[in-house]
């Protein structure tokens, strides 16, 4: 009844080429960002922006690189965290080297060098593919974070060998630093993530899309038709590292402030970035962000249910109980819904459709 | 329609959503200390004995002397898994509770302090980094925030050059010497590297660094190279499984164990005991008494668990690490005592707290008086120095307890420092810091 499209007509192919051609979604995408960009910054308190909504957004920077790649493209790849600390490391050598440098544009810059890093390591999936690609991208993660843990150069010969984000503005604000507030913080990264997501949606709509989807079904047929595997490949590689190496970025400058290698690490985070597109959705930029909220948002509430219904108990108890019950929602959701979450909002529309009178 | 599937996954959102905004009520005249502890994980075996220790001195302090000055202590624990995203997100939650917010932090993580360290003067909560952390912190011209008393990683490795020049007949007798450090792959493994460095440039002993990559559970090629090198003295920086690890091979090439020395963080019960008798010998630096034979252990089992000494053991009771967080606590209570002279006997903000640490005076009398005469050396922080740079202590494992063998050993003060300085001073110009002036 309320979520129907009857009556909506298009005149042109512009409008029915239209990335949400139906009005209540256009509604509804604008409800959810003016929640974040109006709402959020003044109602959450430091604790939720920092970390809780910093830390999502960037998780889901990362999940939608990967799943152009995994998703779209049907590269398995384990090296996000590895592609992550490239942006990291250079956007911190950037801005450390050329302190006047806009830290955005150092974003952008690390992103790119991050790109190339991917294409490099992207030269095998030409010759090797699936599970055994998933092995050689686990290359890639042990050689960079190795890398960056043994030249003292990428941490400007720092004793500790830790990076910090140095204090930077972005015009006058202060983006970086322990200084920038967290709503500032928030709203660069909230900023970034819908820039690159509509780049992304736009991208995965396009001729590129189509023809990583083309590679992924049956990469012969697609060589039939006259698409080339190794760019289309490589670009896959090139563009997913792009937002791993931003999202690298956005976690040293917006969330953590200071790191070593081992906060991109593969147990800590390229595993749980491909989590999140596997629960997610393949192939769905909104499953990257349902992912990503379920990976980072659900264990934040399982540690603090006991206190907000009135429990109290053990530290310990609490935290096993956690990694199980989010363990066994896993595989719940795996079992209802192998699709991922996108699937399952796909269906919920369905049947919203036809509400109230399902047939 | 079938409502099972989506009516339990909109009651999920829902009930995730309703949590977001709930409050909580404050008493007053209360002083609230979050604590941040490691239960779970791989390295649990550490963070028990941590979390207890801290835990059972608090609650010491409020049934022996009805709080500080009649301020009671309450703490929250929250799990890191000694994870620094968990930890951070851990000290969020935390840092507004209680009337004042929170008074200090002790992250009991390298890595957590380092990410809290930027963030100590914006949210006004004072960092206790004991023994860990950001050795350049000790500078408090830089780091008004951060105190790291009674001594650091650098202080520790010039204590223990210290005591091989003792034991080898005096520092011109280092010439020529070997000395292996073996160390953790990580911002904390690498921290004593620097120091001795410029140690073996002064005195003249080979230095050869061998990193163990992380978790340290694989060093045969390691010990390979010290079966070959045949070093003199073995100083180790090792941490969880990785010290456990070096022991048994230290053992099983038939190293002479006296001769092989662990940092702080690489001696305690945990780590020796799987060693069996391989690990008889081996020795430790410490700034702290071992053994629950001091008058504050008495009081623990009296007040705490109401005499029953065999439940108090169960819960690590005189070990290292427990001793540590002993020592610890008291530091934090004492620093809160010391601000209530100044400030007035309510609860204290981070603010005054940090002055409090920063007027710290722990003389003999007070550990005394606190049941801890002995066990540690008296302290007196000021506003340039965040570290004393304390004495060491070697203690050595006799199979069954950890004992002390030495007296206390002066650090090479004259070469740390400046080492210090030029570090910090780095660092306030990598972040733009201008260094206060301590008059």
């Amino acid at each position: 009844m309320l979520y129907r499209e009857a009556g909506q007509f298009k005149a042109t192919y512009v409008a029915d080429q239209a990335m949400l051609p139906i009005v209540q979604d256009r509604w509804f995408i604008a409800a959810v960002l003016g929640l974040a960009y109006v709402v959020v910054p003044f109602v959450a308190s430091e604790y939720w922006l920092q970390a809780v909504l910093i830390p999502f957004l960037v998780f889901c920077m990362a999940a939608i690189g990967l799943n152009l790649l995994t998703g779209y493209a049907g590269q398995l790849s384990l090296g996000t965290g590895g592609f992550m600390a490239v942006g990291a490391y250079s956007t911190y050598k950037l801005v450390t080297m050329f302190p006047e440098m806009n830290v955005i544009v150092a974003f952008l810059l690390s992103g790119m060098i991050a790109a190339g890093v991917g294409l490099i390591f992207g030269i095998p999936s030409l010759r090797i593919k699936g599970f055994y690609l998933a092995v050689a991208t686990l290359a890639a993660q042990f050689f960079l974070s190795w890398m960056f843990n043994k030249v003292p150069w990428f941490y400007n010969y720092n004793p500790s060998g830790t990076i910090t984000a140095p204090p930077r503005t972005f015009a006058t604000l202060m983006v970086t630093g322990p200084e920038a507030t967290a709503e500032t913080r928030y709203l660069i990264a909230l900023i970034l993530v819908t820039v690159f997501a509509l780049a992304a949606k736009n991208l995965v709509r396009g001729r590129i899309g189509r023809s990583w989807m083309a590679i992924r079904d049956m990469d012969i047929a697609a060589e039939i038709i006259g698409i080339r595997p190794f760019q289309t490949k490589l670009l896959a590689f090139a563009i997913s590292s792009f937002y791993c190496g931003v999202a690298g970025a956005m976690s040293l400058f917006l969330w953590l402030g200071s790191a070593e290698t081992e906060a991109f690490d593969l147990l800590t985070v390229s595993f749980p970035v491909l989590f999140m597109v596997i629960i997610g959705g393949l192939g769905s930029i909104l499953g990257s962000f349902l992912g990503a909220a379920f990976i980072t948002l659900v264990p934040v509430f399982l540690t603090n249910a006991p206190q907000l219904f009135g429990f109290t108990m053990a530290t310990d108890l609490q935290k096993h109980l956690e990694v199980m019950i989010f363990g066994g929602l896993i595989i719940y959701f795996l079992i209802v819904e192998p699709q991922g979450f996108a699937r399952l909002w796909q269906i919920a529309k369905e049947k919203l459709r036809r509400w109230p009178f399902p047939y | 329609m079938k409502p099972s599937r989506l009516a339990v996954f909109g009651l999920g959102a829902l009930t995730v959503f309703a949590g977001l905004f709930a409050t909580q009520a404050v008493a007053q005249n209360e002083q609230f200390i979050p604590m941040l502890v490691y239960r779970t994980g791989p390295y649990a075996p550490s963070g028990i004995p941590v979390a207890n220790g801290f835990r059972d001195y608090y609650t010491l302090i409020n049934e022996r002397d009805g709080g500080i000055n009649g301020v009671k202590i309450t703490f929250e624990e929250c799990e890191t898994q000694y994870n620094t995203k968990l930890g951070v997100e851990c000290y969020e939650k935390l840092k507004n509770k209680g009337p004042t917010g929170a008074s200090l932090v002790n992250p009991y993580s390298t890595g957590i302090t380092y990410q809290l360290i930027p963030k100590a003067p914006v949210d006004q909560v004072p960092i206790l980094s004991m023994g860990y952390g950001r050795t350049a912190a000790a500078d408090g011209r830089v780091f008004p925030w951060v105190f790291n008393f009674p001594t650091t990683y650098w202080s520790q490795a010039s204590g223990f050059i210290n005591y091989v020049a003792k034991q080898e007949g005096g520092l011109d007798k280092l010439k020529g010497k070997k000395i292996v450090h073996v160390h953790h792959n990580s911002a904390y493994g690498k921290e004593a590297n620097p120091t001795l460095e410029v140690l073996a440039e002064k005195y003249g002993y080979n230095l050869t660094l061998l990193a163990v990559d992380h978790p340290g559970q694989e060093q045969k090629s390691t010990w390979l190279q010290i079966r070959r090198l045949r070093p003199d003295w073995i100083f180790m920086s090792g941490w969880g499984v990785m010290n456990q690890v070096a022991v048994k091979e230290a053992a099983a090439i038939n190293y002479p164990m006296d001769h092989f020395v662990g940092n702080w963080w690489s001696g305690s019960d945990a780590d020796v005991i799987p060693a069996g008798d391989g690990a008889v010998g081996y020795k430790s630096t410490s700034f702290h008494g071992a053994g629950a034979n001091w008058q504050v252990h008495r009081d623990i089992i009296n007040y705490v668990y109401g005499g029953d000494e065999a439940k108090a053991k169960a819960n690590n009771l005189g070990e290292v690490l427990y001793n540590r967080t002993l020592v610890n606590a008291m530091f934090g209570v004492e620093a809160i005592r010391t601000a209530m002279e100044k400030y007035g006997n309510k609860s204290m903000t981070g603010e005054q707290v940090r002055w409090g640490l920063e007027n710290l005076n722990v003389t003999k009398r007070r550990l005394k008086k606190l049941g801890m005469k002995d066990m540690l050396r008296p302290v007196k922080v000021s506003c340039v120095d965040h570290e004393t740079g304390g004495p060491v202590i070697i203690q050595q494992w006799d199979g069954k307890q950890w004992k002390m063998v030495s007296d206390w050993i002066p650090t090479i003060r004259d070469v740390v420092r400046p080492m210090i300085e030029k570090a910090a001073a780095d660092y306030a110009m990598e972040n733009k810091i201008e260094p206060r002036d301590c008059g």
